[in-house]
């Protein structure tokens, strides 16, 4: 596409404008920035190739890309518009982030209620998503906190949509993926808290058994998540640690915390990582902490956000990009299919040092297309190597699917159109709700090309 | 020996009158991408504001997320300020609802289309209409209220663009220039009354009024803490981002006989 036809925030295809947190797939699209909930649909007169609203670029494939189009990008909507203290109930627009609701409610003893690994998603993003943290087990996911929020379709049309009114484009826009309409403004129900600190454990385990029996015996705890080393094989196999935080009863300061210092200003090369860094890096973490069980208490950041201290982290896979890898197995095949997958994975020596192991709980999420559903979730991160990782994730995903579980589109750039399907069965009940003005690079590639009301 | 001692204690003691007595903030043009960005900072601070524009749908939203951020009184008022017969009224209402003035930010105005600004003059007696007329109306009431009560600072949006009319915006160049002399003349009118009258330059700044264009443009939150900051010294102009001082220097000294030549 000739930069001149895509307007001044064009960019080539190898350098675009807006990239998602992967850095992969790249695609070329004309950035809107929408700085009033009045603004859609009018920003549509006269462009051509559909849009999508988003956020801070924080999902990692393709859902937040719409190759050809028009970014609607939310993040001018910042403004936060009311707060209960009696009720913990935050009005906002939806392109405000985390981060900033957090400066807000941390000082007045709030909290989020769900929160994801980095607090640099804006609060629309979370809805689209519906993701899901360290609690799920206790909270559900993102959207079970939501209790109202408005959304506008590009016919100009306005809904405001809860658990009772619009209920079905409620349900269809919690992980509706953006493509139900543009959330303006969103509810959030916060929950209190008397300090920043956690109370943390760490407890290493080795194998799937231990990691079970861990979860079985902290299951009262709210947040729960384990490290797990996928490249090791044999007596280190799927080792890892097992990490469980509570939020400090003992009342403490409440400060907002400072804007991180640290940014990844460059790309590493693309052979930085490799099997033996990777390895390196899993050793060193596996024993960084000494013994077997620690106890300490930590501030919040370190403990939700680890990677949020170093901004921009994904450059360190190099221009090439990164992909990541998450699914979620019900129950009855859970530790069966994540052997077999944990095998796969560290048989293949691709394996990355950021892997995520996490039971999710019974607590059904209200949206539609929504991702978490009870049993076991893994996630990890792959370098991009054209001839081996897409291979092995057509693999994993076959093998995800043969165990009754299914790959979160948040997190994907490679599931195909036939393992959609069967991951969400409910897609063709979603397309009724999908606006035909909206579309993303990950729906036409998983429905196959371009779909219509 | 005593400066040493007494020094924190005073610095103690402003700092502690700063909190306690919130500044008195009128903003006209609320709703700019500049002006948001400013009262944000002074909401942060505790400020009382009333805020005008003329969208009220955009104002509510303002008014809302400055309230959320700190800001200890948010009135407002929907307001189109090219209606200079209504100005005497509205002012008069914005300083009873502040019970007094301790600031005056005027950030209202429109870039234009220049192109259309050349054929239809009906366009470009728009734009200085907005830019300057209005202003004019408003400042020389805003201007007569601090003399009478011997206080208060006038903060004005002009824009670097008024220091040379050039071809691709010389519409919205002249509205500011003549908004900068006016403003040069009324600072040296009332500064001998306690009055402080201050002149912003901004360079190009990354807001909606600029969103078409692809030239380098200052983040506006900087830019709005450097005017927080100049408007607490008491700056009579303010240049920002800094560099637009020397920038304007040069661009002010081309020779006419080359600076026509220029493509600019």
């Amino acid at each position: 596409m000739p930069r001149s036809a895509v307007g001044p925030h064009a960019a080539t295809a190898a350098h675009p404008a807006f990239e998602s947190w992967g850095r992969y797939p790249k695609y070329d699209a004309r950035i809107v920035p929408l700085k009033w909930q009045s603004d859609f649909p009018g920003v549509m007169a006269g462009l051509r190739g559909g849009a999508l609203p988003v956020g801070l670029g924080r999902s990692y494939g393709d859902v937040c890309l719409l190759k050809g189009g028009n970014l609607l990008q939310t993040t001018g909507m910042d403004r936060l518009l009311d707060f209960d203290p009696e009720t913990g109930i935050l009005t906002a627009e939806a392109g405000v982030s985390l981060a900033k609701i957090l400066d807000f409610a941390v000082p007045r003893g709030f909290f989020l209620p769900v929160t994801p690994g980095t607090k640099y998603v804006t609060l629309g993003g979370a809805i689209a998503n519906d993701i899901h943290g360290k609690n799920h087990e206790a909270a559900g996911s993102f959207g079970n906190h939501v209790p109202s929020f408005e959304l506008v379709r590009s016919d100009g049309s306005r809904r405001l949509c809860s658990p009772t009114e619009n209920s079905e484009w409620y349900a269809a826009t919690i992980g509706g993926m953006g493509l139900t309409g543009l959330i303006t403004w969103a509810q959030l129900k916060l929950r209190r808290i008397v300090s920043r600190r956690i109370d943390y454990e760490g407890i290493q385990f080795h194998g799937i058994d231990e990691f079970l029996d861990l979860k079985q015996r902290y299951q009262h705890v709210e947040y729960t998540v384990s490290w797990v080393d996928c490249a090791s094989t044999g007596r280190n196999f799927a080792r890892g640690i097992f990490m469980l935080g509570e939020h400090s009863k003992e009342p403490g300061e409440l400060k907002p915390s400072p804007e991180p210092k640290l940014v990844l200003p460059f790309d590493l090369p693309g052979f930085a990582l490799n099997h033996t860094t990777v390895s390196l890096f899993n050793t060193v973490f596996f024993h960084k902490q000494r013994k077997p069980h620690v106890k300490t208490v930590q501030d919040y950041e370190p403990f939700f956000y680890p990677l949020d201290a170093i901004l921009h982290w994904n450059r360190m896979y190099g221009r090439r990009g990164l992909v990541q890898f998450q699914y979620a197995i019900p129950w009855q095949q859970a530790k069966e299919g994540t052997i077999a997958i944990l095998r796969e994975i560290a048989n293949s020596g691709l394996a990355s040092f950021l892997a995520v192991l996490k039971a999710f709980g019974e607590i059904p999420s209200l949206g539609m297309m929504s991702f978490p559903q009870a049993g076991i979730m893994l996630a990890l991160d792959f370098p991009i190597k054209p001839d081996l990782t897409f291979p092995l994730l057509q693999r994993l995903g076959n093998m995800t699917l043969e165990f009754g579980g299914r790959l979160y589109p948040a997190k994907d750039a490679a599931m195909t159109p036939t393992q959609f399907k069967v991951f969400y069965p409910q897609w063709q009940r979603f397309m009724h709700y999908r606006d035909p003005m909206l579309n993303s690079s990950f729906w036409q590639r998983v429905t196959g090309g371009q779909s219509t009301l | 020996m005593s400066t040493v001692v007494t020094r924190p204690l005073d610095a103690a003691l402003a700092a502690s009158t700063d909190a306690v007595i919130a500044k008195k903030i009128l903003v006209l043009g609320a709703t700019s991408g500049i002006a948001e960005a400013t009262c944000r900072i002074w909401a942060a601070q505790g400020a009382q504001l009333f805020l005008v524009a003329r969208n009220a749908e955009k104002l509510a939203a303002v008014a809302a997320g400055l309230k959320m951020r700190g800001a200890s009184y948010v009135g407002t008022a929907v307001a189109d300020l090219d209606d200079t017969e209504k100005h005497t009224e509205l002012l008069t209402h914005a300083v009873n609802s502040l019970t007094g003035m301790d600031i005056a930010y005027l950030a209202h105005g429109i870039l234009g289309d220049q192109a259309r600004g050349e054929r239809e003059f009906q366009h470009a007696a728009q734009i200085i209409y907005t830019n300057f007329l209005a202003p004019v109306s408003l400042l020389t009431w805003l201007a007569n209220f601090c003399v009478q009560r011997r206080a208060g600072t006038i903060a004005v949006l002009s824009s670097v663009a008024g220091e040379r009319g050039r071809k691709s915006n010389y519409i919205y160049a002249s509205s500011k220039a003549g908004l900068t002399a006016f403003l040069s003349g009324l600072r040296n009118r009332v500064d001998r009354e306690g009055v402080t009258v201050m002149t912003i330059k901004p360079g190009p700044v990354d807001t909606a009024m600029t969103a078409h264009m692809t030239i380098p443009k200052a983040d506006v939150n900087k830019v709005a803490a450097s005017i927080v900051k100049a408007i607490d010294k008491r700056v009579d102009t303010l240049y920002v981002p800094a560099i637009f001082l020397p920038i304007m220097f040069i661009v002010r000294h081309i020779p006419e006989r080359i600076f026509k030549k220029l493509n600019l």
